[in-house]
């Protein structure tokens, strides 16, 4: 997975857009936020959806599951 | 393995009916939907969409022309981002071969390769393409150009055969006339470059004959007039 490295850790990229979807964002909004290129975020969310770090809600907008936000936690 | 792209006499077993490809895009219809494992992680056709996308298909990674062809596509990636245009690669290979030659090029050619490269290895994406061309090869696609507007409509089609490499600026060039006419509903003549007169579409009734040689255009003939824009 492009947003999991093989590790089990965050990749960069996955990170800066996990960070972007507080408070919640549309990927146009992340993707104006971290300089990232559209595609890439739209993948990177749908990926991350999946995973179960983030939902999106009625309005179109992603926001972090509790998940999402353990790993967005530096390793203690 | 041979090298395809050296220039070779016709095929000796030419394709047979059965080599067709099953389907080909259509100018003017909806690009083939596809999810495909890229060098940025797995993307879909729905992932650009409301940007411009050139997908484009090379033969295979670690080959000469394709890799020079990587180069000018790199190049001109800026000059496409500024048009909302993104790229995206393909070929036949695996991820790992696509992450080595892209590191390959860094290390030999100093040049990044900013866009994502298809690792199309079952060849889904080529067959929904229509990028194989059995009678130049059946394990490589050829050099296909697809220009995919923001709505996932096919708009322009280019195939090169495996020995000659592309020109990016006509890509450009195409890019911008595309843009142009959809932003001001016109035709671009020859050899058009942005800058110069577009050709204002010919009329259908004899009202907008009338209407048209009073508008002020710059015309030729009736069905033949050029406007600034």
């Amino acid at each position: 997975m492009a947003c999991i490295g093989a590790s089990g850790e965050l990749t960069d990229s996955a990170r800066r857009i996990l960070a972007a979807l507080d408070p919640p964002a549309t990927p146009d909004q992340v993707a104006a936020h971290v300089e990232l290129p559209l595609y890439r975020v739209r993948s990177g969310l749908r990926e991350m959806a999946e995973a179960g770090l983030i939902e999106i809600n009625d309005s179109g907008a992603y926001s972090i599951t509790a998940l999402g936000r353990s790993l967005l936690k530096p390793a203690a | 393995m041979p090298n395809h792209e050296t220039p070779a006499p016709a095929p000796a077993h030419p394709a047979t009916p059965s080599d067709q490809p099953a389907s080909l895009p259509r100018l003017g219809m909806p690009a083939p939907h596809f999810e495909a494992v890229t060098t940025h992680g797995k993307v879909r056709l729905e992932d650009f969409q409301g940007t411009w996308l050139v997908l484009f298909s090379h033969p295979a990674d670690f080959t000469p022309v394709c890799t020079t062809e990587f180069m000018a596509f790199a190049a001109v990636a800026p000059e496409l981002r500024k048009r909302n245009v993104e790229l995206l690669g393909l070929s036949i290979d695996s991820p790992t071969s696509h992450i080595a030659w892209v590191l390959n090029i860094k290390e030999k050619f100093g040049v990044d390769i900013p866009f994502p490269i298809i690792a199309d290895l079952n060849k889904e994406v080529a067959t929904l393409y229509g990028m194989i061309s059995p009678g130049e090869s059946k394990t490589e696609t050829s050099r296909c150009v697809f220009v995919i507007d923001p709505n996932g409509i096919v708009r322009a089609m280019i195939y090169y055969p495996l020995t000659t490499g592309r020109n990016t600026d006509e890509i450009i060039r195409l890019i911008d006339a595309l843009q142009t006419t959809d932003k001001h509903k016109v035709a671009t003549p020859a050899n058009w470059k942005p800058g110069e007169k577009v050709i204002v579409p010919p009329p259908a009734t004899m009202e907008e004959v009338e209407a048209r040689l009073k508008a002020g255009f710059e015309c030729k003939d009736w069905y033949i007039c050029k406007k600034s824009v």
